[in-house]
């Protein structure tokens, strides 16, 4: 602990349920027969692939690379065959199929040549963040943005502060806390990268006071250590304290600048599943080609941690589990409150899957909302301050300009609002509906200016040309009237002059 | 899939609607009783009575507007409208003037509104205000408070008046003007109000069971905030508001005004701030919004008992300002998280 910790307004107490799937170590699943590889398991542009439909290809391979700026290289979780790249579902809110490599597990999971770096000090930042790219690694909290990107704060930014997120407000999900129980040595590997590709000065290890046992694991790792301005920090336990946002407040009782980022503060968060990852590309050689899962629910009856290959059709998985999922169960990937539906468990394992959970104690009731009464329940819950009942109000009457008055898209749809309701109200859906209306608008007018402007230059043009035209007739007659007169003048003069002629 | 199943959160907090009216009818008992002791039973028939009336115009209502009766029943917003306004009304209140009021609150002034959450006036408060506009005689005939007159009325004969509108004998000598009426008049008449306390009416502090039934109302007002079904902004911010302009003027003139403890504990003052003033519906709903609310609410109660025609004020006020309620929602909106300090 360095400093005294601010607090951030609203939110939620919830119950945990986190002890369901924190009986047993991490473990390993059986190697599937196939794996499924989406070619986008990040924010940013999709991968391309290098390879083709049968292709051998050794775990650890890069299968597709990563097509501009913002996006990652993707690797073959295990040795074997191509067997495909075709669109499969993935698992997405609204259920789309996307484009994917299949590959046909040959069972003996040899592994490419592994380049470890075994003193990373001797390499540049730059080579750093190169090799955390091409290991594929991105955010692996649930946003999955590219890492190296956040490693690296550019000629404008100076990273004062480097928070690793351990805080993992949502119920449910352990897979952050069974990493700190059983890894935290190789987390702090992680972290001294980050810290180097940062060239940071202070470094914060956040970790909600509701997890003793990762608490206690993290600081004997740390105190075998001679890091110096790195401390770990204790976050009450109130959800979203998880959210960047917020445990930035918490930390440091500053705020994120609307539409701005949390390096204008000279801040960057980074998940302890990434700085663990990190850890392991850098001293191992290996990319990222698992993830750790949290199954959990009312209705896994061997609810735990599974360390497994991305890729792994989640059905194998829940099997493993002896899970017994019931057609109208809620099915999540994510969290209970940030998670969204399954649309089916043939879904493959993504980097971004942090956790997948049957069932739900105190799950939303299935019953028509109640009209809003305005109690303001939902507005002291907000942890950013926003007034959900106005916005539910404008969103309801489609009258997008006023949820844009009352700040929409400040909303980083915690679920805090709907959870309190007494209404039961589904307000979050609402903003989301809102928000995606308002961008297809705004889509929409950005291509009709683009047409309008397109239009009213066609417009300029054809005027122009018709001046030109018009300008080039004019001279033409000028020219043609000016010849006329000067053969009439000629023929004038040659008419005086003939009758002089004649009179002579 | 239902709406609340289709995305996140699929957690839900427990309902607390039922039990919230539940809450808030306890909270009530105790100034009932003081009702009773002070008055006589005749409020008990009145509640009965307009609970049977509203929740037969709300099922009907809702019948004809198709919507679903069980659950919209269950929410209790009819009974709390009709609990309150029935406390509202004068003792011995004739059967036809709590249905007519009753009638309007549920009927006109919250389901031609568009039913729960869309009536912009607190239902109860424009059914009081209706009944005294038009029948201001039955509205403002209250009784004295039981042990200055000589005899209480008991449950038979109560029932009788109520509903026969037959007047027992002797019934013109027993009803008075409540404590606020009878000191706005006399000052008009230039009596002083100390002199004014001095009367039986008064008990020479605030008014003869009056002081006892707003105590009992604040303390029933403390206990929902307790429990945390109503927030302590719009009481506070209206007794403060109240108590303010009484004391500015009373020391300004202390000859021609009663003191704030006189106006605190007088006419409607604790029901309207913990009962009436905290509809959600129809109050303001930021928290800035619901200080501004409840400070309007104080103010206008005040110039309206010593300028307006009425004796008391608290009605109207209330309704003033829920007009006044999107006004102040917009201008009050809280910081959002990472917006420039202004």
């Amino acid at each position: 602990m360095t400093s005294k910790l601010s607090s951030f307004p609203g939110g939620l107490k919830l119950a945990g349920h986190k002890k369901l799937s924190t009986q047993t170590a991490i473990q390993k699943p059986p190697l599937s027969k196939k794996l499924i590889l989406p070619l986008q398991q990040h924010i940013g542009a999709a991968s391309s692939p290098i390879v083709e439909v049968g292709d051998k290809v050794l775990k650890g391979q890069k299968i597709a690379r990563a097509d501009g700026h913002v996006s990652v290289y993707l690797h073959a979780p295990s040795s074997g065959t191509v067997s495909a790249i075709d669109d499969h579902a993935i698992p997405h809110p609204s259920g789309l199929s996307a484009l994917c490599i299949t590959i046909e597990t040959d069972g003996e999971d040899r592994w490419i040549e592994r380049k470890p770096i075994p003193d990373f000090t001797a390499v540049s930042e730059h080579e750093i963040r190169q090799l955390i790219r091409e290991a594929g690694i991105v955010g692996l909290g649930g946003a999955g943005f590219p890492s190296y990107i956040k490693l690296n704060p550019g000629i404008h930014h100076h990273v004062e502060t480097l928070i690793i997120n351990g805080v993992e407000c949502e119920p449910y999900i352990t897979c952050d806390d069974m990493l700190m129980r059983e890894r935290s040595s190789e987390i702090l590997d992680g972290l001294e990268i980050m810290q180097y590709a940062l060239g940071v000065k202070r470094c914060v290890i956040a970790i909600e006071d509701n997890k003793p046992e990762a608490l206690s694991a993290m600081e004997l790792a740390l105190a075998s250590r001679t890091f110096k301005n790195t401390s770990i920090v204790v976050i009450p336990t109130r959800y979203p304290a998880g959210s960047e946002k917020q445990l930035i407040q918490v930390i440091t009782g500053k705020e994120v600048p609307t539409k701005g980022l949390a390096i204008d503060l000279g801040i960057i968060c980074h998940n302890v599943g990434t700085t663990y990852a990190i850890g392991r590309t850098i001293n191992h050689g290996e990319p990222l080609i698992s993830r750790i899962v949290t199954v959990t629910g009312k209705h896994v009856n061997k609810a735990g941690n599974f360390e497994t290959l991305l890729g792994t059709p989640m059905h194998e998985l829940l099997a493993f589990c002896e899970t017994e999922r019931k057609a109208d169960d809620p099915f999540i990937l994510g969290g209970p409150m940030m998670g969204y539906n399954l649309s089916g468990d043939h879904l493959p394992v993504t980097k971004t899957a942090n956790c997948i959970l049957v069932g739900v104690d105190d799950a939303a009731p299935a019953t028509t909302p109640m009209p809003c009464i305005r109690c303001g329940d939902c507005a002291t819950a907000c942890p950013a301050g926003l007034l959900p009942q106005q916005l539910y109000w404008h969103a309801r009457a489609k009258d997008l300009e006023k949820t844009q008055e009352y700040n929409l898209f400040d909303c980083i749809e915690c679920g805090c609002c709907s959870y309190v309701c007494p209404s039961k109200i589904p307000l979050v859906h609402y903003f989301r509906f809102a928000k995606t209306e308002t961008m297809n608008q705004q889509l929409e007018t950005e291509k009709s200016d683009i047409a309008r402007v397109r239009h009213e230059n066609r417009l300029a043009r054809q005027e122009a040309e018709k001046q030109e035209k018009e300008e080039r007739q004019r001279q033409r007659k000028l020219a043609l009237a000016a010849s006329k007169a000067a053969k009439e003048k000629k023929a004038a003069a040659a008419a005086s002059s003939e009758p002089e002629s004649e009179e002579q | 899939m239902p709406l609340s199943r289709l995305s996140s959160p699929f957690l839900s907090g427990v309902n607390r609607v039922t039990l919230h009216m539940l809450h808030l009818l306890l909270a009530l008992v105790p100034a009932v009783i003081a009702l009773v002791y002070f008055f006589g039973p005749s409020v008990l028939i009145t509640i009965t009575l307009a609970v049977v009336v509203a929740i037969s115009a709300e099922t009907l209502m809702l019948k004809l507007r198709n919507r679903p009766i069980k659950a919209f029943l269950l929410d209790g917003s009819a009974v709390v409208t009709a609990v309150l306004l029935a406390i509202a009304l004068p003792p011995l209140a004739p059967w036809w003037l709590t249905t007519v009021g009753i009638l309007f609150a549920i009927i006109f002034a919250k389901h031609l509104y568009g039913g729960l959450g869309y009536n912009p006036f607190n239902p109860a408060m424009i059914a009081y205000v209706l009944l005294l506009v038009s029948f201001p005689l039955e509205m403002t005939r209250w009784l004295p408070v039981v042990g200055l007159n000589e005899q209480a009325l008991d449950f038979t004969s109560t029932f009788q008046v109520i509903f026969s509108g037959q007047l027992a004998s002797g019934i013109d000598t027993m009803s008075g003007a409540t404590p606020l009426d009878a000191m706005k008049t006399q000052i008009g008449l230039s009596k002083s109000p100390s002199l004014i306390l001095q009367q039986s009416l008064f008990n020479g502090f605030a008014g003869q069971g009056w002081m006892w039934l707003n105590i009992w109302f604040a303390l029933g007002g403390l206990y929902l905030i307790n429990r945390r079904v109503i927030s302590w902004h719009i009481p506070t911010a209206m007794l403060v508001g109240l108590a303010s302009i009484s004391l500015v003027t009373w020391l300004v003139s202390p000859e021609t005004t009663a003191s704030p403890i006189f106006h605190l504990l007088n006419g409607g003052t604790m029901l309207g701030a913990f009962f009436i003033a905290t509809d959600p519906v129809t109050a303001a709903t930021t928290i800035k919004g619901r200080l501004v609310f409840g400070a309007g609410v104080g103010l206008l109660t005040y110039i309206i008992r010593i300028w307006g025609g009425y004796p008391d004020g608290i009605a109207f006020a209330i309704i003033i300002m829920n007009m006044l309620v999107p006004l102040i929602d917009y201008y009050t909106q809280p910081r959002v998280y990472g917006a420039a300090n202004k």
